[in-house]
């Protein structure tokens, strides 16, 4: 097994440290403090009301159902819900931000410490602890390209309800930042608190990332806002440890400063420095009591929850006997668990995972679309292994049938049907093409005889190019060894 | 405890107040009176006293998850010294 990646430079070897902060707007019709909607995609400023906007006398009135969410997705990461916590201000200007200061929560947070148990594609597994989640108000959005000297303000995002989710420094490359995104990502999703539309802007991440000699002491961090893919981030990771690495060496040090990631130079550059923008002078904001929550309540909202990504892991692994990546890897991908049951009804689980997660996932990624947008549904990708299972075509003619209902969507035993591609399971058929295949190559054949065994296997090819493909390879197999050497054991 | 000058024009800054420059030793003045007053009340024992929240015992009040505002950008946009297709527009600012 490996460890984590890490980077070489001149000097020699260094190691990464990252942390996470994941916004997750929490899943409601209505903004945390106003009756404004949220839904995404409407008119500049039509979802804003005059609490959104801050006008004079307005008052915060807080929606229970963004507390609601907070609660079980603190749950759903095995969380302390906090009975008490309480709101504070995080004063700044900003043109996107009306009220001159964020309602957020400082010292006294919904959510402590969790953790997220995250498998790696080597077959690793990080438990990843989770500080703390927090419930705050989003900004609006700043709009630039509608004009050389101005900027334009819409703020409908001004006041939706974000679960921010602050991980420990417990990441080590970019592999496992990336495969912790999914996951939590899957998690959310699970349990229905946020849609997980990163696209849209429902999740976002800022990613702490700072660089050392293996073991030795933290190193000065850079935080990298607004990465808003899984991809995004992984490469917005690499590319700012090796900037880190890179000055080190040169004998300079890093400046802790917020950076911001262009995926199109694929570099970070820092933000306009802004002196001050550290200084937020928090305090419990005067329009909001403290939040008290009933422990009834909290198990009202764990009762909520439906079976979350581990415990279907669990399941995946137990009844359908898969290995333990495929199983991580169909949680880890939304409604793919759900997928891969529907399709393994009756069926292999395990021979059906593996077409999931190598054949039908690498289409997808190559295609670059969700698995909701499949042109290979569940029931035909399950028709599929059921047609390799009964023989009717061999597991590399499925690969071929596979391609084409990937590219027209057909199903697999329209696509046999019409191409003739039905396994050749007869006997004879293969016998009479194994003897036309000895017969053409006399000199191999006396390469076999003089104990040169290898070479039955080229001729299984030989006879397998004979049919196209369609010879059941098994039978290809024992048929040739009962020819060549009748008496053998094999 | 008394405030430098620096300290007066850091705090002007943070909150956006334009400071004349011989306005900052009166301010740094009557900002260092009100930082006394909550000297002396910091020597009054409140150990073992929980932060009150509120005068009156009161819970915090929830809303139900209902769209039941928004969609009046007149009045939103209304007083915004410039606007423009549906947007405030303000100077540029740019990351």
């Amino acid at each position: 097994m490996t460890g984590a990646r890490t980077i070489v430079g001149a000097t020699g070897e260094w190691e990464l440290v990252i942390g996470l902060e994941v916004h997750a707007q929490a899943a409601t019709r209505s903004k945390l403090f106003s009756g404004a909607a949220t839904a995404f995609g409407a008119e500049p400023n039509v979802q804003v009301s005059l609490v959104d906007a801050a006008m004079p006398g307005m008052l915060p009135v807080i929606n229970g159902a963004a507390v609601d969410q907070a609660i079980r997705t603190g749950l759903a990461l095995g969380a302390e819900v906090n009975r008490f916590s309480v709101f504070d201000r995080k004063n700044y200007f900003y043109p996107d931000l009306p009220q001159g200061y964020q309602i957020s929560q400082y010292r006294h947070p919904i959510v402590g410490a969790g953790e997220l148990r995250v498998d790696l594609p080597d077959g690793r597994t990080r438990v990843v602890g989770i500080e703390r989640l927090h419930l705050e108000q989003d900004a609006g959005k700043l709009v630039h390209d509608r004009s050389a000297t101005d900027s334009h303000v819409d703020l409908n995002r001004a006041g939706i309800p974000l679960m921010e989710i602050v991980s420990r420094p417990d990441l080590r490359d970019w592999e496992e930042a990336g495969a912790y995104l999914r996951k939590l990502r899957a998690l959310l999703r699970a349990i229905g608190s946020c849609d997980g539309n990163m696209e849209q802007g429902s999740l976002r991440a800022d990613a702490n990332v700072s660089v050392r000699r293996p073991g030795a002491p933290l190193g000065t961090r850079c935080e990298l806002k607004n990465l808003n893919s899984v991809r995004f981030l992984m490469r917005a990771i690499e590319v700012e440890a090796r900037r880190q690495v890179g000055i080190i060496e040169a004998g300079e040090a890093v400046r802790q400063e917020t950076r911001l990631y262009d995926p199109q130079r694929n570099e970070t550059r820092a933000m306009r420095s802004k002196e001050d923008a550290h200084d937020y002078r928090y305090f419990p904001d005067p329009d909001l009591l403290p939040l008290s929550l009933s422990d009834a309540r909290i198990e009202r909202l764990r009762d909520s929850l439906p079976e979350l990504p581990d415990e279907i892991r669990e399941r995946l692994i137990g009844e359908y006997g898969l290995t333990p990546y495929d199983a991580s890897v169909l949680v880890a991908e939304p409604d793919a668990a759900g997928f891969f049951e529907a399709a393994a009804q009756g069926r292999s689980g395990k021979r059906v995972a593996n077409w999931i997660v190598t054949n039908l996932f690498g289409a997808l990624n190559e295609a670059e679309r969700p698995l909701a947008e499949s042109p290979v549904s569940a029931e035909a990708l399950g028709q599929l292994v059921g047609l390799i299972e009964n023989g009717t075509i061999s597991d590399r003619i499925a690969r071929d049938v596979f391609e084409e209902m990937f590219r027209t969507g057909s199903s697999p035993q329209a696509i046999v049907e019409a191409r003739g591609l039905r396994q050749i399971q007869d006997a004879d058929a293969i016998d009479a093409a194994i003897d036309a295949a000895l017969s053409a190559n006399p000199g191999q054949l006396e390469q076999y005889r003089a104990g040169k065994t290898k070479v039955l296997g080229w001729f299984v090819g030989q006879v397998m190019k004979a049919t196209r493909g369609q010879a059941n390879p098994a039978l290809v197999n024992a048929r040739l060894r009962q020819k060549l050497d009748p008496d053998g054991a094999g | 405890m008394a405030l430098s000058d620096d300290d007066v024009r850091r705090v002007a800054e943070l909150v956006r107040i334009g400071l004349d420059e011989s306005e900052v030793k009166p301010l740094g003045e009557e900002l260092s009176r009100i930082f006394s007053w909550i000297e002396a009340l910091r020597e009054v024992d409140v150990a073992g006293v929980a932060p009150m929240t509120s005068v009156v015992e009161m819970q915090l009040r929830e809303r139900d998850d209902a769209v039941t505002d928004g969609d009046c950008r007149d009045q939103v946009l209304g007083n915004a010294p410039a606007a423009d297709d549906g947007h405030f527009v303000v100077p540029r600012v740019i990351e």
